[in-house]
């Protein structure tokens, strides 16, 4: 019964999408304020019908109803709890439906935060959402029907993927698709303004919530996932210009310009067109990813799934979308008032910079992704394009993006002082320069530019602090004024300074890491000690060991640091007996901010055992930058500023997006 | 068809879909002049500039440009109008109507095409718990191999299990069971011929080596084991002696009890490698060829056969595709003796069809033979 109940709650979601789409835009189209009031209460219950099909294909995943095909193929009754839940979504019907399921939840909160919006604006917002919600639901139920039944039903399930039974599945997934839907809110506010033909300041002020809620879900998605595949994939690569990496990254800059030109909008009244266009490329870059992930034009681990007719199904679910949002945007965009003079040099304009800066390094890592399918397609030739081009092209971008960042928040609105900005920022840039020239002195290898690169991450998590202290009136008045200054600023000034911030130490994460690794390839025997930097390492002991649904062979590391013992580390390999795949287990020890990283190959018969292990210097930082940023958006988004629109201003706090 | 609960479930969710459209229809929606949400964004902005101003944390010339510019945005929103009504009764009851026929008809119409709605849930606990009443093979498939998992020397669970590996199609793991089978319990002709027909089987009906092993063995423990025989039969029609397939076939038929179950099978495969006057699709000796060889000596018969593996081999030389022809070659001078001859044929074969992978596949599995007899 609950498979059937989760399909019939699907096929209703289904329904009610195509009236959440038809009846509001009727309404906002003749100004009709019962029609449009319907988007509300079936909003609700769409969301409350897309979760309990969810919670229908959870509960058949932990009771392993195998009379659902769903369950055969990735389900095994002998999977720890955690990964039979997290299996549901560990499979392309699953996640096409968590990715649904995200979607109305959207729709739900944009219904219950939503009602100091214009009741036009309301309503057309969620019959976009609702449209999109059609043809993902007619996708998932034509051609990846979670549902489906099989008579008779086998005794025993296929098994998850080896390689995503992890707990990063868990996270991974969720937190991306919460930051790629999230971003179908601000198209979807960018459709209903064009479709209106009117935008303001106020606008702006209710996209940015959202957008930034994405965003921090996205920064957070992308960051799990490169920690996944660094410590899962066995090499200890943290990024790979894999295409199913840069389909997560492209919407990321893009929506990462989207933050900042909103903000331009909304103090400025200015960038209204421009603003409307990132929201769109956002929102298509998102569906991109999700066509190049989930149609399976790529074959890497992510693509797990292959099917001509569901890639022929997405794509024409991003013509309709991409090219329906472009086409709008061309025929209504020169109806929208163009609004706000500044000079160059101003806050707009940096934040115009940021945007130029953020698009073109979008623009390049989408020809670095899509040039080699473009071009087989085409030509049939199979070319790879790796990380020469991106780390070229993006780097080359990034860097002057990010040495420029810590100016924009110093330069005041419409009219900027660089100079004077400058000077401000001559402490941050001196302290940036004798950190560049003391590694530089201390480390004789790696990169000549690595120093260099390090001294840009430090004057941006310095310049990030000058620009608090700038606020805090700091050297100008007293310190008992500063204090209080500090504590008056509002939240978003502390989110922009530490997302800042969170760069800079995401940057020297990564220099510190691609530049002084240390590494050793070597065949070692039990008993034996390989040293790395200063890390002694001795194979202890190889063992067996039994999982739930895996066999494994580990070998067991003792390191000592200068003689003294500092515990041990594992690493294995484990066969998943159902599926018949092995995978490697990498042993990670964390010292401070660095770590040593071991993963073992394979053993040869008179007991040599290849291990290949690594001293990664700071590495940690990499993703710790991230959960910075993340907190800075996090910080931001609590911003009472950002909750105005009320009739009334509220007095108490509501937060805009509810726990997730 | 549909249980009783499953309908109330269904109808619950269809009354809550339609109540959704219907509720706020039927309420009269106050409108809101579209400019006032515009307003309260601005009075806010208005208020943070003078907190922000109070608080020094804005100069006041800035902060008074800023208030200006919004107060500018503030006259040009309370100048729009607003165009929202409360809405028309027709539009209204057309969207009734909608939510009453469309939602329900509709679901209805997607469910009974995508929907099982005669199949109950099959959690596998409540399976692995019913009582065995035999319909649900694969839970007693995996009963007795969660019992063989805790009990690997139980051959007794083997012998059960390897018959409905092989009926469920799953012959790699038929071919396990049996050999687990006779290594756990001991061999006899019925486990050795039990063993080689899923190793048929498993090979798609060709009788390979290690099957016709296994057949072998059979016989030795029990020389008139019929399965064993027939098959070894099929073995030597399959490697193109068809002689010694009708040789021991016809034993069969002779021996059989007149009621052996088996006896129209081994009679209908008799028929089908001799049939009067049809050209086989593998040329071999013909009738008259064999009348003539059983009335020579063994010497004249020596050199019958060496003259038509001669003719084979000039018509080979002559005509080179013929990948059949060349296998049939290398094993009659394998039988011959003569086994660099038969090597030699082979590397011709191979010759010819360099680049065929399911040729390369056949020539080698001759050769395994060959070298391995």
């Amino acid at each position: 019964m609950i498979a059937e109940i989760g399909q019939y709650a699907l096929i209703l979601a289904l329904v009610l999408a195509l009236v959440q789409t038809v009846l509001p835009a009727w309404g906002a189209r003749t100004g009709d304020a019962t029609l449009m009031s319907v988007a509300t209460p079936v909003a609700y219950i769409l969301f409350l019908f897309v979760g309990s099909a969810f919670a229908a294909l959870v509960a058949l995943y932990l009771t392993s109803d195998f009379s659902v095909v769903n369950v055969v193929d990735n389900s095994h009754s002998r999977m720890p709890t955690i990964y039979k839940i997290t299996s549901t979504w560990g499979n392309h019907e699953g996640s096409m439906l968590l990715w649904v399921l995200v979607l109305a939840l959207f729709g739900a909160l944009v219904a219950l935060f939503g009602g100091n919006l214009p009741e036009r604006l309301k309503a057309n917002v969620l019959a976009v959402q609702g449209s999109i919600a059609v043809a993902f639901l007619l996708f998932i139920l034509f051609t990846s029907n979670p549902f489906l039944r099989i008579v008779p039903p086998p005794a025993e399930g296929a098994d998850l993927n080896p390689v995503l039974q992890d707990p990063g599945l868990a996270i991974h997934p969720p937190l991306l698709y919460l930051g790629y839907v999230g971003l179908s809110i601000s198209f979807a506010f960018a459709m209903a303004a064009l479709m209106e033909g009117r935008i303001d300041a106020a606008w702006a002020r209710w996209v940015r919530p959202w957008t930034l809620a994405a965003w921090v879900f996205l920064t957070l998605g992308i960051a799990m996932g490169s920690y996944w595949a660094y410590y899962e994939l066995g090499w200890g690569g943290w990024w790979f210009w894999d295409p199913v990496e840069n389909a997560s990254l492209m919407p990321w800059l893009s929506a990462t310009a989207l933050l900042h030109s909103a903000v331009v909008m909304e103090k400025r009244d200015a960038l209204k067109v421009w603003t409307v266009l990132l929201a769109i490329l956002s929102f298509s870059l998102s569906l991109i990813g999700t066509f190049l992930v989930r149609s399976g034009v790529l074959t890497s681990v992510h693509a797990f799934a292959t099917d001509p007719a569901r890639g022929v199904f997405i794509l024409v679910i991003l013509s309709v979308f991409v090219g329906g949002g472009l086409a709008l945007f061309a025929l209504r965009a020169g109806e929208l008032k163009q609004g706000g003079l500044f000079a160059p040099v101003s806050r707009e304009g940096a934040l115009v910079l940021n945007n130029l800066f953020l698009t073109a390094a979008t623009a390049a890592v989408f020809v670095g992704t899509l040039y080699p399918l473009a071009l087989e397609a085409v030509t049939g030739d199979k070319i790879t394009v790796g990380p020469p081009f991106f780390n070229l092209t993006f780097g080359g971008l990034m860097l002057p993006l990010v040495f420029a960042m810590p100016f924009g928040p110093l330069l005041a609105w419409k009219r900027g002082d660089l100079p004077g900005v400058a000077q401000r920022l001559m402490v941050a840039a001196g302290i940036a320069v004798v950190a560049a020239v003391v590694t530089a002195a201390a480390e004789d290898r790696g990169p000549v530019l690595a120093p260099v690169v390090l001294g840009i991450a430090v004057f941006v998590m310095l310049g990030a602090l000058t620009d608090l202290a700038e606020r805090a009136g700091v050297g100008r008045v007293s310190a008992r004024v500063n204090l209080r200054r500090i504590v008056g600023l509002p939240r978003s000034a502390f989110g922009t300074a530490l997302a800042h911030f969170g760069i800079g130490v995401c940057l020297i994460g990564i220099v510190c890491e691609s530049s002084w690794s240390l590494e050793k390839i070597a065949a070692m025997r039990v008993g034996e000690t390989i040293t790395i930097g200063a890390h002694d390492l001795t194979l202890t002991r190889m063992e067996n060991r039994t999982g739930p649904n895996f066999h494994a062979r580990v070998a067991v590391f003792g390191i000592r640091e200068g003689g003294v013992s500092q515990g041990e580390v594992v690493s294995g390999k484990r066969l998943f007996t159902a599926r018949q795949m092995a995978t490697t287990e990498s042993g990670i020890r964390t010292f401070g901010f660095s770590q040593l990283y071991v993963a073992i190959g394979d053993e040869t018969p008179d007991g040599q055992v290849s291990v290949r292990m690594t001293w990664k210097p700071l590495v940690t930082l990499i993703w710790l930058g991230t959960v910075v940023m993340a907190m800075g958006g996090l910080l931001s988004l609590a911003d009472r500023r950002l909750r105005v629109g009320a009739p009334k201003p509220a007095r108490r706090r509501v937060s805009p997006v509810p726990a997730e | 068809m549909l249980s009783a609960s499953l309908f109330a479930a269904f109808a619950f969710m269809t009354a809550l879909a339609v109540m959704a459209v219907l509720w706020p229809l039927s309420r009269q929606k106050v409108a809101r002049a579209s400019g006032e949400a515009d307003l309260a964004v601005y009075r806010d902005q208005i208020a943070e500039l003078s907190r922000d101003a109070a608080a020094g944390r804005l100069p006041p010339e800035q902060a008074a440009a800023a208030r200006v510019e919004v107060a500018r945005r503030m006259l040009a929103a309370e100048g729009a109008a607003s165009d929202v009504s409360l809405g028309s009764g027709r539009r209204r009851r057309i969207a009734a109507a909608v939510a009453l026929v469309f939602i329900p008809l509709l679901g209805a119409g997607l469910y009974l095409r995508l929907g099982s709605p005669a199949l109950p849930d099959m959690p596998l606990a409540s399976r692995l718990a019913a009582p065995p009443d035999g319909t649900d093979v694969a839970i007693l498939v995996r009963r007795v191999e969660d019992h063989l998992a805790a009990n690997p020397g139980d051959g007794r669970g083997y012998e059960l299990l390897a018959p409905v590996y092989l009926k469920l199609g799953r012959t790699d793991d038929a071919v396990r069971a049996y050999g687990q089978v006779i290594a756990l319990l001991g061999a006899t002709a019925e486990r050795q011929a039990a063993l080689g027909e899923a190793l048929v089987v498993r090979n798609e009906g060709v009788v390979g080596t290690d099957a016709a092993r296994a057949f072998q063995s059979a016989l030795d423990l029990d020389p008139t084991m019929a399965k064993a025989r027939y098959f070894l039969g099929l073995a030597a029609e399959q490697d193109g002696r068809r002689q010694d397939a009708a040789t021991l076939w016809g034993q069969m038929v002779k021996e059989a009890p007149p009621n052996a179950p088996w006896l129209p099978m081994v009679r209908a495969a008799l028929a089908r490698i001799t049939p009067p006057g049809v050209s086989s699709p593998a040329p071999g000796p013909s009738a008259q060829d064999m009348a003539d060889a059983a009335a020579l000596t063994q010497q004249q018969r020596g050199a019958m056969i060496q003259g038509m593996v001669d003719r084979l081999q000039d018509r080979l030389n002559a005509d080179p595709k013929d990948l059949d022809g060349w296998l049939r070659l290398a094993r009659a001078w394998h039988v011959l003796g003569d086994d660099g001859k038969a090597r030699a044929a082979l590397q011709s074969a191979r010759t010819t069809f360099a680049g065929d992978a399911e040729a390369a596949v056949r020539i080698d599995a001759a050769a395994n033979e060959i070298g391995g007899r």
